[in-house]
């Protein structure tokens, strides 16, 4: 009887102390190896563009003051800030395809977050366990469009339905390539709306019924402020992606780098440029380290919206729990 | 005189007895009168033939096993089982005299009169101030002087105006479970319901918490016709003056707590008040 009792507890300990090891260093080298690959897009990118600061012979044609501050003659602005990267003067301003960026991703947003919003209170509140079966892979379906279809699409048919509707001076322009972005742009807010709503606990909604709400009070008034980080986060993941959408703006958006603040002027933006333009420049070039530069710039960019976005999101997640 | 008409309509000697011997008795008639109620979700036939009278202005007890229906009840009594796809109710449910599951019923203008306290405490990711107001402003109110004044007085009532009236600005998820479960309170009671369902309002409090929530059920229902479903029956000895004992969907016995209590008069209601099962 006693002789059974022995049990030898350190028996085995050694063989799992070393597969646990081993386990954790697996896991932690992946997560790290997955930040360098990150942290080596930027170096890489960053380094193609740097003789734009050290390289005496580049930096005389593209510099900073030549991207965003120079203005060259002419009396409207669409004259004084041009992108024209080959020719006797090559002119590097940044200035036109900010702006086409900005004007591309301000008609994606304007169109998508209301449209997603929108479409994931209905999924998630008002639309029956059926349906909502179907809406939702349906619409996450979209984002597995390639976007070269979206922009062929846009390139065809939506710009000559919005010129016959509208009656736009120009077939391609900042609405016909923003509602095309905006269809790529749909499914990021819907699926990171939705998925916020339907985690809104049940017993906020009954709560809100019980007082006598409808369920579109419910939905409005509880569950959509409950869900707003959520929703906040969706917007700030469509916006990293309008920012470096290429392929839909390259072929909807007319790619014409003018200055202008119209919407239905034809645009170009930074990332279409990069992927028009890297093709045929010559290595070395200052165009070509100025391409490089606006690569680091849209890095960059994302990289701090998508860090401010967080930290806005946690600072609401924060206040929601009433820790602030 | 509406109870007997319906009653006959069922054709049921038994509930006739029944619906004469209510009218025979001199108190003011029942708030919520229930005849034949039958529950179901789907195929799931959980309440059956339910019947019994609530007083007003005193606080009705719901026992019974976990599975026995005694929430599916309450929950009947708002029509908040509605939102569950398949459930649908037959028989008479009536707050007084109008019968609750009739198609003209507004259920929106029901839950205004029937208020509900849930199980786990359920405030709203806002400030103390805005859960509060929460049923007023969906009911349209908008005015800060009328807002600021039913803020105060609801809170005053669930006791817990001394403990947040500085802090009324702040989130109400940092408020303590028990103080949470008060806040709720607070917030059935600003829409002035003349009904108060409480759904195990306590199960989840510590013993001082619970206290405090006993003590103002008590206070509570010299304004408000209460019913309250607990698993402790301590606490439904301690705060009920009618209890009813529910098992397997149907009603077992319906009588004076002290009844219930000290005087079962079934023997299934003694086996379980005694603890044999449950």
């Amino acid at each position: 009887m006693n002789d059974r009792r022995k049990v030898d507890l350190t028996r085995g300990v050694k063989g799992r102390f070393i597969r646990d090891r081993l386990m954790t260093v697996v896991f932690t080298g992946a997560g790290w190896f997955a930040i360098l690959f990150i942290a080596l897009i930027f170096v890489f990118t960053f380094r193609e563009a740097l003789p734009i600061f050290t390289d005496p012979e580049v930096s005389k044609e593209a510099n900073l003051h030549e991207f965003f501050v120079k203005r060259v003659e002419g009396e409207t602005i669409e004259q004084q800030f041009v992108w024209q990267p080959v020719g006797e003067v090559p002119k590097f301003s940044f200035i036109p395809l900010i702006l086409g960026t900005l004007k591309a991703t301000f008609v994606g947003l304007l169109f998508a977050c209301p449209i997603g919003v929108a479409a994931a209170l209905f999924s998630s509140e008002f639309a029956p366990p059926k349906l909502r079966e179907w809406i939702k892979p349906t619409i996450e379906l979209l984002a597995g469009i390639p976007s070269v279809v979206l922009g062929f699409f846009a390139l065809l048919v939506l710009a000559s339905w919005l010129q016959n509707t509208f009656g736009f001076t120009y077939r391609l322009n900042a609405w016909n390539a923003g509602l095309a972005l905006g269809i790529a742009l749909l499914p990021v807010v819907f699926t990171i709306s939705e998925d916020g709503m339907s985690s809104v606990p049940r017993h906020y909604r009954e709560g809100s019924l019980a007082l006598g709400a409808s369920r579109f009070q419910t939905a409005w008034k509880v569950v959509l402020p409950a869900a707003l980080p959520a929703v906040f986060a969706s917007f700030v993941l469509a916006f990293g992606r309008a920012i470096g959408e290429t392929m839909i703006l390259l072929m909807a958006g007319g790619n014409a780098a003018i200055t202008s603040f119209s919407l239905s002027d034809p645009l170009r933006t930074l990332s279409a440029t990069i992927a028009a333009e890297l093709g045929e420049v010559v290595f070395g070039d200052p165009h070509y380290s100025a391409l490089f530069f606006m690569g680091t710039l849209l890095f960059v960019l994302t990289f701090v919206s998508n860090s401010a976005g967080q930290w806005v999101i946690g600072r609401m997640q924060r206040r929601m729990q009433g820790e602030s | 005189m509406n109870v007997t008409t319906i009653n006959m309509s069922a054709g049921d000697r038994q509930s006739e007895e029944r619906a004469t011997k209510i009218h025979e008795e001199p108190e003011a008639s029942p708030k919520i009168q229930v005849r034949d109620f039958n529950f179901f979700y789907g195929d799931l036939h959980v309440l059956h033939d339910i019947a019994l009278d609530i007083p007003e202005k005193q606080v009705t007890a719901f026992i019974g096993p976990s599975g026995c229906g005694k929430s599916t009840f309450l929950r009947s009594i708002n029509r908040m089982n509605d939102i569950i796809p398949g459930a649908r109710a037959r028989g008479t449910l009536m707050l007084d005299n109008q019968d609750l599951y009739a198609k003209a019923v507004d259920v929106v203008a029901l839950r205004r009169k029937v208020g509900m306290v849930f199980q786990k405490s359920n405030p709203f990711p806002k400030s103390i101030y805005e859960n509060v107001a929460y049923g007023l402003r969906i009911g349209g109110v908008n005015d800060r002087r009328i807002l600021d004044d039913i803020v105060q007085t609801s809170l005053q009532r669930a006791a817990l105006w001394d403990e947040v009236k500085d802090r009324l600005d702040s989130s109400a998820m940092a408020l303590s479970g028990g103080q949470q479960q008060r806040l709720c309170i607070a917030r059935a009671l600003a829409v002035d319901p003349e009904v108060l369902l409480m759904d195990e309002p306590a199960s989840a409090l510590d013993p001082i918490a619970t206290q405090k929530i006993e003590e103002l059920v008590y206070e509570l229902k010299s304004n408000y016709t209460i019913v309250i479903v607990t698993h402790n029956m301590q606490q439904a000895a301690r705060v009920s003056d009618r209890t009813a004992f529910f098992m397997l969907g149907k009603l077992v016995e319906y009588d004076d707590t002290n009844t219930i209590f000290m005087n079962p008069k079934q023997k299934l209601t003694e086996d379980y008040i005694t603890g044999r099962f449950g």
